[in-house]
């Protein structure tokens, strides 16, 4: 699993950071999407995965 | 006087049945016209989307525009027509609408939103003790709903929480079905006065609040904020942040009120309640009507041609009620755990405060049931007065007593 994030996309919903939050963090002053672990292991994948989709702006990939 | 009812001519918005649940229109239209035209009170015409998927499209595809100056973008209330002239950036496209929201954004991340939560935790308290001192029946709406909504958001703002009575009942003009575009206008131009006064107010003492800052770093000639444009944003988060979540607030609780094993559920297990929330956040669905687009060219939406210029409406409580995605969607059920519904949008114009409004919804719904286990509304629940029409759904008073 590898995956990706756009920051020229992202809107800041703070999705990704809410359902996967060790995977995902939220930069501090523009809120926008850092990904701590772009290949989480097994046990954090499912929840990824969902933030993946939840994505409001189609910034969030999976490789 | 009678009209015909032709697939053409349908009047919007339906008509709810049960209170608590989508018009059941909504249903057939899913199944059968899943893109289906119809009259809107303001005349004209616009495209219902019913189907989850084709909602999510709508919301994120850049075929369907936001932007309120169009022609014919679609309103449902006679006075939305004054507001789109000049909208807040809710109404308008990528790259203007991210250039406002990113100034906002930092007030609404998650780790800000943490740090907010012991002071909501606070005023919530605050307000149900001065609730139980009080005799039954009381309205929930008026001592608790509204005052928690407004207090947080003021504070974010940094609105004056003593001018609450004078705002929320302007606010109320401007959402209400039953307002006249006169009665629109007259309360736009006093939010205006007012929001314009504070500004100034800001300007000569800037404080640790958001329009502070607004005012500080971004307003015209520091910034590139025109004074108008800082205007309605605020009166945008206000209004967004004070009626949505007091709507979701007093309508939560009677859904849990009526649903007693689920209520029941929650307690035995608090673990539940962020699920809890995204499960009423479904059910409810409350900004139904506010997610309306235009279509910039010429698409395709479930087999349905769609011309440029044709307005849209994209049914939040139809797509959070589609059976393909959630079964027995009728069921109200803690379990559920979904968090892919669209009660606050999908796109880019996804709610901005949608963090903050889990935050207040956690510690509302935790903090109430616990204080008051024996609450009940104290009317039948088929007799409360529903907003019926209004932008966001909910109910203009509910009697509690315990």
């Amino acid at each position: 699993m590898r995956i990706t994030a756009d920051t020229t996309i992202c809107i800041s919903a703070g999705m990704c950071a809410l359902t996967a939050p060790g995977v995902f963090d939220q930069g501090d002053n523009d809120g926008l999407v850092a990904v701590v672990l772009p290949d989480p292991p097994e046990e954090l994948r499912k929840a990824a995965a969902e933030a993946v989709r939840l994505c409001p702006s189609g910034a969030l990939g999976i490789r | 006087m009678s009209q015909t009812t032709t697939p053409d001519s349908r009047s919007f918005p339906l008509r709810r049945q049960c209170p608590l649940a989508p018009p059941p229109e909504y249903d057939r239209l899913r199944a059968e016209e899943p893109v289906s035209k119809v009259r809107l009170p303001t005349g004209g015409a616009a495209w219902l989307v019913t189907r989850y998927e084709d909602v999510r499209t709508v919301l994120s595809s850049p075929v369907f525009s936001a932007d309120g100056t169009r022609p014919g973008f679609p309103t449902l209330l006679p006075g939305q027509a004054q507001v789109l002239r000049r909208p807040p950036f809710i109404r308008m496209d990528p790259p203007q609408h991210s250039f406002y929201r990113r100034m906002l954004i930092q007030e609404f991340t998650l780790k800000r939103i943490k740090t907010m939560r012991p002071g909501i935790q606070a005023s919530v308290n605050r307000l149900l003790d001065d609730l139980l001192a009080m005799t039954p029946p009381v309205d929930l709406v008026e001592a608790f709903a509204l005052p928690v909504s407004s207090l947080v958001i003021c504070q974010l703002l940094g609105v004056p929480y003593d001018d609450h009575e004078f705002f929320q009942s302007r606010s109320k003009v401007g959402v209400s079905g039953q307002s006249t575009a006169e009665q629109f206008a007259a309360a736009l131009g006093e939010l205006r006065a007012y929001m314009d006064g504070l500004i100034t107010r800001k300007q000569q003492e800037p404080g640790d609040d958001l329009l502070s800052k607004l005012v500080t770093e971004h307003l015209e000639p520091v910034g590139e904020l025109r004074r108008d444009e800082l205007l309605m944003m605020c009166l945008m988060l206000l209004n967004a942040g004070h009626e949505t979540t007091a709507n979701m607030i007093s309508l939560g609780t009677v859904a849990l009120l009526e649903h007693p094993d689920q209520l029941a559920a929650l307690r035995e297990n608090p673990e539940l309640l962020p699920d809890a929330i995204e499960e009423l956040l479904r059910y409810l669905s409350i900004a139904d009507l506010v997610t309306t687009r235009i279509a910039a060219e010429e698409t395709e939406l479930s087999g349905t041609r769609i011309r440029a210029g044709e307005g849209v409406i994209a049914l939040l409580a139809a797509a959070d009620w589609d059976p393909a995605v959630f079964p027995e969607p009728e069921r109200l059920d803690v379990h559920r755990g979904n968090r892919h519904h669209v009660a606050f949008g999908y796109g880019v114009h996804q709610c901005l405060g949608q963090n903050l409004a889990r935050a207040e919804l956690e510690i509302v719904f935790a903090t109430l049931f616990e204080r008051i286990p024996a609450l009940r509304v104290a009317v039948p629940v088929d007799e409360l007065p529903y907003k019926h029409g209004n932008l966001a759904y909910g109910v203009h008073e509910l009697p509690v007593t315990w």
